[in-house]
């Protein structure tokens, strides 16, 4: 699936997932599941929570116990394959990486979309965080229904 | 009339040359860089994305500002590195002499060593109407859009889903233009699949085992026919299928540029693996012609992440040679060597360390 349309099975994904319960904070779920040289996600992070080791090559592993859900790996990614999940009562909370111009704004409302890219949902901009530090790949954190815990994974402007 | 004379000259000013003059700046050896374009930094200088890679290669850094860094390393060496820009070498001859060509100026040149750092360029397609206004290689594309400010065309199909095409289509997509589809003719992806994701959560599919049959337009692109391909690569009858588009990038991979090594009877041997014909070398990265080294992809088709690396190993070893080694030669070395093989330790780098094996003789081919 995953090696012919760049779409990873629903398997993968949960795979990349903390337990159950866990999601109270943001959690940085990373979607990289090949072996790549690349480590800046675990340099990156100041919580020791990702882990890759000597072989660059190795796929990130997260200690979601360390994990604070911060975010600098989400656009330290050169992949952009990390996004952060928080669950709260009655919705969920991502942090996704988002590289294009004009950036969404906090209080507007954009399409929530799949990783196949269709649209699934409308979700709400909470906050968008782009300063020099970011080298331009903007942190926007969203508010997304409960049902698309597996499904949302970007945004779309309302056209 | 004299003739004017470097200890070392480094043909090629993108990563690898770079790496090769500052560190044979640093080991003492003054370097001459002779670029062909007007700006030094090779393709980094269109690479908009974060590199991958280990900080040491400046991994999460953009490919333009890595170019920013490598530059900066040369300009601070000012007193140790001469650059020629606007400048190429359209001559090398058996006694250590080269001609370059500046403007309409012929001047020959003389060196002791020799680093040839030319990189490597775009395979092309052969298919029908291949030649119509439109179809543009992929590395072209970047350059026009990334360097110059260009749109290639309002649709675009690519063809080929290795890093560059996956790359450029997701670089086109944000300058606005519309891809359509990616193409590619094995049965899977060739890049990293992040990439693909990325292109995939945009909207954009990639169609495995499809591939061009023809162009098609009066004067200029108008639309494509596509097949489908079966598992001997061969077009499957009825399966075609038209897509309409002004625009059709072209990434089916790049070989290495060893034309002046051709040129002076440097032994050369076909690697598919290392993208074509490549100079054969030994471990300090020497030619089979006694003081003419290579770094970067013109022995080896890589990402510029192992060309950096090349060339600070390379200009380390040039400058041994020349009797200035480095005071921190040992452990450098040592870095060096374990970065290039972390670099090409996992799936996608084990072409290329088969590559270099056969290059070698250390492994057979069928």
């Amino acid at each position: 699936m995953l090696n012919k349309t760049g779409v990873p099975t629903l398997e993968e994904i949960k795979s990349r997932f903390p337990k159950k319960g866990l999601l109270i904070k943001h959690k940085a779920i990373t979607e990289c599941y090949e072996e790549i040289p690349c480590n800046p996600c675990a340099t990156s992070c100041p919580f020791n929570a990702i882990h890759i080791g000597e072989d660059i090559n190795t796929p990130p592993k997260v200690d979601f116990n360390n994990c604070v859900g911060c975010g600098i790996c989400v656009y330290s990614c050169p992949g952009l394959a990390i996004f952060t999940v928080e669950e709260h009562s009655d919705h969920l909370r991502f942090k996704i990486p988002f590289e294009f111009v004009p950036y969404p704004k906090q209080g507007e409302t954009w399409h929530g979309v799949n990783r196949n890219g269709d649209i699934i949902t409308n979700v709400d901009i909470l906050k968008v965080s782009i300063t020099e530090k970011y080298d331009k790949t903007a942190l926007i954190e969203v508010k997304v229904d409960k049902e698309f815990i597996h499904d949302f994974v970007t945004i779309r402007r309302i056209t | 009339m004299f003739m004017k004379h470097f200890r070392l000259i480094i043909i090629g000013g993108g990563p690898a040359g770079l790496s090769a003059a500052k560190i044979a700046a640093e080991s003492g050896v003054k370097s001459l860089i002779i670029e062909r374009d007007f700006k030094l930094g090779g393709q980094l200088v269109k690479q908009t994305h974060m590199f991958f890679g280990s900080e040491k290669q400046y991994a999460k850094t953009r490919g333009i500002n890595i170019a920013k860094i490598l530059i900066n390393d040369v300009e601070q060496n000012i007193n140790m590195i001469t650059v020629m820009k606007n400048t190429t070498v359209v001559g090398l001859y058996e006694d250590n002499v080269l001609t370059v060509l500046q403007g309409e100026t012929y001047t020959k040149i003389s060196f002791d060593s020799l680093v040839v750092a030319t990189g490597a360029s775009e395979k092309f397609l052969a298919f029908e109407n291949n030649d119509l206004p439109g179809i543009y290689g992929a590395g072209a594309v970047q350059t026009l859009m990334n360097v110059h400010g260009v749109l290639p065309g309002e649709k675009v199909v690519m063809i080929g889903s290795g890093n560059i095409g996956l790359i450029v289509s997701y670089q086109l997509l944000q300058a606005g233009v519309n891809v359509l589809k990616v193409l590619e003719a094995a049965p899977t992806i060739g890049g990293y699949k992040v990439h693909a994701s990325k292109l995939k959560r945009l909207g954009v599919d990639i169609l495995t085992n499809h591939s061009i049959k023809k162009a098609i337009g009066k004067d200029k692109l108008e639309k494509i026919l596509v097949s489908e391909l079966d598992d001997k690569w061969e077009f499957i009858e009825g399966s075609e299928f038209e897509i309409e588009t002004d625009a059709l990038c072209i990434s089916v991979g790049l070989s290495p540029m060893g034309n002046l090594l051709s040129m002076i009877g440097a032994e050369m041997k076909y690697i598919s693996k290392l993208g074509g014909l490549v100079p054969v070398i030994d471990h300090h990265h020497e030619t089979t012609i006694k003081n003419i080294y290579v770094a970067g992809d013109v022995c080896g088709v890589e990402e510029a992440s192992s060309a950096i690396v090349e060339g600070y190993l390379t200009g380390l070893l040039v400058s041994e040679r020349l009797g200035f080694r480095h005071k921190d030669f040992d452990n450098l070395y040592d870095d060096y060597n374990s970065q290039l093989d972390n670099l090409r330790s996992g799936p996608f780098g084990v072409r290329t360390l088969e590559g270099l094996q056969e290059l070698r003789g250390e492994r057979n081919v069928k």
